[in-house]
């Protein structure tokens, strides 16, 4: 097993601080697993096969039992995500009030479809289940930022926000 | 634990406290189906096949995870279980393909027979089936994604078995889908464990896959070829143009000293048996220099003329005689004795890979391990060697007893070996302080630089209770006699003495050495062996292995006899040396030394003849015929044959036809052995007497317990298939005066073994797609 001190590391010197941290938390290392994961996507803004390497090699795990738990939770992802990740929730309450219209919106507006992204970088389509704002539906979830009550004219808007956030070029 | 009284189905049953109910069923002949659980393995509960009735618990319960309890009444079958199995399996069968026809498991699958049983062969499922293709994983392992039920007893037995950790469970629910660690990929040690143990056929290997149906071929339970641990494999063996082919090796009979395991080797190593390149006739060398077929009479009357001419013209002393390594005793015992008795020459050797003999003199009345006693032992102690690479059986042994015994094992190396990694405590030394190490754990604390970490390691073994002391190679000579000397001093210790192939040890007890007979007897203290051959034998030292081809070059060597052994190869010999020596090789293949001899026998391999062998702890077993090639012959037929040929009495060879004998009855005509073993297992038991050729190994092998005691194991449960260990005692020698150490480890790795390996195209197809740097499991 590869030591957990690592010269070269990926992450930020803060976050491979609060790496170092981490792992000494809790009685098993491997505890510490999933928010090592969520801290580097959110980063790196995906969970590349370097941070696969990287988090088993502080863990002191295989990168299989990494991959085994990244692919376990659809919300780590393995493959690079807009810089805007739209999160459009179609369970049984957001259903009943649109969800689905707001989706296909959404589909339409970004020409892209589920789980693509905009060839510019900016954003990213996912069809989620409940993400627990079922008394505001229907529901979206961008990065971390909830949006309520959506109808396609306020999912304008929202998107317009963003795009305007996003300086030109930017998104890879 | 106190045992623990229940009920199942009515029937009062009692078990340790702690039995699985599914364990303590079985153990009472009442089988609750399973697709998860396997013993040995952690408990998983993922498939609910073995669901049961509990009185008094509202649900049904797993008896895969429920232990007995006192009072407990259980109901194994009754139509609401049987409602419940069924609708598991209609689930599995949910997205499962209906390839049967074409599927390796097809008539030995669990999930069919279960389907049978429970006649869930309706599906309420309308959907599509979700196909994915058949992918390759490594060489060995190709994976059938639909097939697979998602038991987890692949991942658990790689990796708590095994301790490879190369598959694992990805995604989620209906989607999981089992994962090979590189990937699209596997990195491992390619022992098809997971591939035996997966109860369909979602797991296949590259030997077997879509080669036939298992009803097609017949199973025989021998003992592997390869490393000196002597696994118990069965082989599938099937009718070909040429014989019976082999087509399949498995671990279908874990009643052998290898438990669950096999490593690659065992298991898919048998394919050199099946190739086209072996040799089918007799070659002898022409005027021209080139070597032709001959017939069988001509070849054999050849060598044998020019062999007596030239023992009478030069005496016994210029022929040389090199033996195998993974030929059986009794042929190993019969070169010995035709070179001794009829070449009259003490110049015998083989490729020796440990120093039994220096073993066998200080043992001295010490316990010797059998392999099964290592799963079993409180505590191990090994020093030297690397089990994983060189003794894959050894390694699972210990694995298996400090996972589910908790035993400590001790581990000195000069290297990180991966059986550190269940070691209690591990001690790293330099390459050549393996003797200083004894004298350090001895007492003597100037014999290693002190340091707190070998004083722990010393303190600890002495406080073991009882222990197994098992050395490599590391260890010849007077440093076998310390190393003993100092288990003697510890409470309850057996030892046992690492070498590297099939029957090594059976070479050394069977006398193949210039200075000691069978049962390592001088031959300057020959005298009861002169008696019972009835010869003069040379009484003098022979030529070790090394000295026979310095003698070849200095034209002092007139012939050589050359059974299953590659020499020129292993020993790096100059083809110009041996000129002048009249040479006699008997090989499946034209090996390096064959290519040089003036006549060629082509032999039979030890999955084509009947016999014993010796494992490296001494465990004595019965190999059986399982295949046969048109055109081979058993070495030991060919060494009685050279016999006749050159004048001797071949009563006085083999002593066939005397009173109280045992024979061939039939193992040596084909497949149905099995049969035939049962018939010689009855005539054992009633003290009758089969009919005997000169070409029964089994004559021999009564000379062998007159002559050599320790082999005097009960025959009637050899017969029977099952491992005797050695009676302790085997040596019967004072200790000898200093002998040349001419001990070669082979260094095998996982992935070869010996000239034989490199006939193995499983075995080199997984060495050819490994990059340079290997062990990605560690
Ligand atoms: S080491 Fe390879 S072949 Fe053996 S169980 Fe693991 S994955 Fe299967
Ligand atoms: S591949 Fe076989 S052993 Fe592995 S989980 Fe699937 S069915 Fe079970
Ligand atoms: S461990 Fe040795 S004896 Fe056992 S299967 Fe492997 S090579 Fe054969
Ligand atoms: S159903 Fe959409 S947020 Fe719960
Ligand atoms: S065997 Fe008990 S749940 Fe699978």
């Amino acid at each position: 097993m590869a030591s957990p001190a690592q010269p070269g590391t990926i992450f930020s010197p803060a976050l491979a601080a609060r790496f170092d941290r981490l792992v000494t938390l809790y009685p098993v290392r491997r505890s510490a697993l999933v928010p090592m994961l969520l801290y580097a996507q959110d980063e790196i803004g995906y969970v590349s096969d370097a941070v696969v390497a990287e988090v088993a090699a502080r863990i002191g795990i295989t990168e299989l039992d990494v991959r085994n738990v990244v692919s376990y939770y659809s919300l780590l992802k393995t493959r690079p995500a807009g810089k805007y990740h739209v999160q459009v929730c179609t369970n049984i309450s957001c259903m009943l009030r649109g969800g689905n219209e707001i989706l296909d919106h959404c589909k339409k507006k970004l020409g892209i479809p589920n789980k693509g992204v905009t060839p510019d970088g900016v954003f990213s389509l996912e069809e989620v289940e409940c993400i627990g704002a079922c008394s505001w539906a229907p529901a979206a979830q961008v990065n971390y930022a909830f949006h309520e009550n959506l109808t396609p004219e306020s999912m304008d808007q929202v998107l317009s926000d963003y795009r305007a956030k996003a300086p030109n070029g930017e998104g890879k | 634990m106190a045992d623990v009284t229940f009920t199942v189905d009515g029937k009062k049953l009692t078990a340790p406290a702690g039995t699985l109910l599914i364990e303590a069923c079985r153990a009472h002949g009442i089988e609750i189906p399973a697709f998860c659980y396997y013993p040995g393995l952690s408990l998983q509960a993922a498939c609910r096949m073995c669901v049961v009735r509990i009185e008094k618990v509202p649900k049904l319960q797993t008896a895969c995870t429920t232990p007995v309890a006192e009072g407990m009444v259980v109901v194994t079958e009754s139509p609401e279980i049987a409602q419940a199995r069924k609708a598991t399996i209609e689930l599995l069968l949910g997205n499962h393909p209906l390839d049967c026809p074409v599927c390796d498991a097809g008539g030995e699958c669990e999930l069919q027979d279960m389907t049978f049983k429970y006649g869930a062969h309706e599906s309420k499922f309308v959907d599509i089936k979700n196909h994915r293709d058949e992918q390759q994983w490594s060489p060995v392992v190709y994976f059938d994604r639909p097939r697979c039920i998602l038991c987890y007893r692949c991942v658990r037995v790689c990796g708590e078995g095994m301790d490879v950790w190369a598959l694992g469970i990805q995604n989620r629910g209906s989607g999981s889908v089992i994962a090979p660690n590189g990937q699209d990929h596997l990195d491992c040690e390619e022992c098809g464990m997971c591939i035996d143990i997966c109860p369909v056929g979602a797991l296949t290997s590259g030997t077997y896959r879509y080669k036939t149906r298992p009803w097609e071929m017949s199973h025989v339970g021998t003992v592997c070829t390869h490393c000196g641990d002597g696994c118990k494999t069965t082989l599938g063996v099937r009718r070909a143009n040429d014989g019976m082919e082999i087509v399949r090796g498995d671990n279908r009979d874990k009643s052998g000293i290898n438990g669950d395991f096999l490593c690659i080797k065992g298991r898919y190593g048998f394919d050199f048996a099946n190739r086209e390149d072996r040799l089918t006739q007799p070659l002898v060398r022409q005027p021209s220099g080139e070597l032709k077929p001959v017939s069988w009479d001509e070849a054999i009357d050849f060598a044998g003329k020019r062999l007596r001419e030239l023992r009478d013209a030069r005496g016994g002393q210029t022929i040389g005689v090199i033996g195998s390594n993974r030929t059986t005793n009794e042929e190993s015992y019969l070169l010995q004795k035709f070179a001794r008795a009829v070449l009259g020459t003490n110049n015998i050797d083989h490729h020796r890979t440990a120093d039994y003999p220096a073993f066998a003199a200080a043992m001295n009345g010490e316990s010797e391990a059998s392999l099964r006693d290592f799963a079993s032992a409180k505590a191990v102690l090994l020093l030297g060697n690397d089990p994983t690479e060189q003794h894959p059986g050894l390694a699972w042994q210990i694995r298996t007893g400090v996972r589910l015994r908790g035993q400590h094992l001790y581990v000195a190396n000069h290297q990180n070996i991966k059986l550190r990694r269940q070691a209690t405590s591990f001690l790293r030394i330099r390459e050549n302080d393996y003797a200083a190490l004894i004298t350090y754990l001895a007492g003597d604390d100037s014999a290693l630089d002190r340091n707190g970490e070998a004083k722990a390691f010393r303190d600890a073994i002495r406080g073991e209770g009882s222990l197994i002391i098992v050395f490599g190679s590391e260890f010849r000579g007077s440093d076998v006699e310390a190393l003993v000397k100092f288990g003697s001093s510890l409470p309850n210790v057996q030892l046992a003495c690492l070498g590297d192939y099939a029957n090594s040890r059976g070479a050394a007890d069977m006398g193949l050495y210039p200075d000691l007979l069978p049962g390592y007897v001088p031959v300057i203290a020959a005298a009861h062996f002169a008696q019972e051959y009835g010869a003069s034998l040379p009484s003098q030292p022979g030529l070790d292995l090394l000295q026979m081809f310095d003698a070849a070059g200095h034209g002092e060597l007139a012939a050589l006899y050359v059974v299953g052994a590659n020499p020129v190869a292993r020993y790096n010999i100059d083809p110009a040396s041996l000129r002048n020596t009249f040479i006699v090789a008997q090989d499946l293949f034209l090996t390096e030394t064959a290519r040089l001899a003036d006549v060629v026998f082509p032999a039979a391999n030890l999955y084509e003849k009947s016999g014993s062998v010796t494992n490296t702890f001494g465990d004595l077993q019965l190999v059986k015929k399982a295949a046969d090639r048109a055109g081979t012959r058993a070495d030991f037929e060919l060494i009685v044959r050279l016999a006749v040929a050159m004048g001797a009495d071949v009563k006085q060879l083999v002593p066939f036809g005397h009173r109280g004998v045992r024979a061939d009855m039939g193992q040596a005509r084909g497949a149905q052995s099995g049969e035939a073993d049962r018939h010689g297992v009855w005539l054992a038991a009633h003290h009758l007497e089969p009919k005997l050729s000169p070409f029964d190994p089994f004559a021999i092998f009564d000379e062998i317990q007159r002559l050599v005691p320790a082999y005097e194991v009960p025959r009637l449960d050899l017969l029977s298939g099952n491992d005797q260990h050695l009676r302790s005692g085997l040596v019967q020698i004072q200790h000898a005066a200093t002998r040349r150490d001419v001990v070669w480890p082979s260094n095998d790795t996982l992935f070869t073994s010996g000239t034989l390996g490199r006939y193995s195209r499983t075995m080199s197809s997984v060495l050819e797609s490994r990059e340079p740097a290997e062990t990605a499991a560690d």
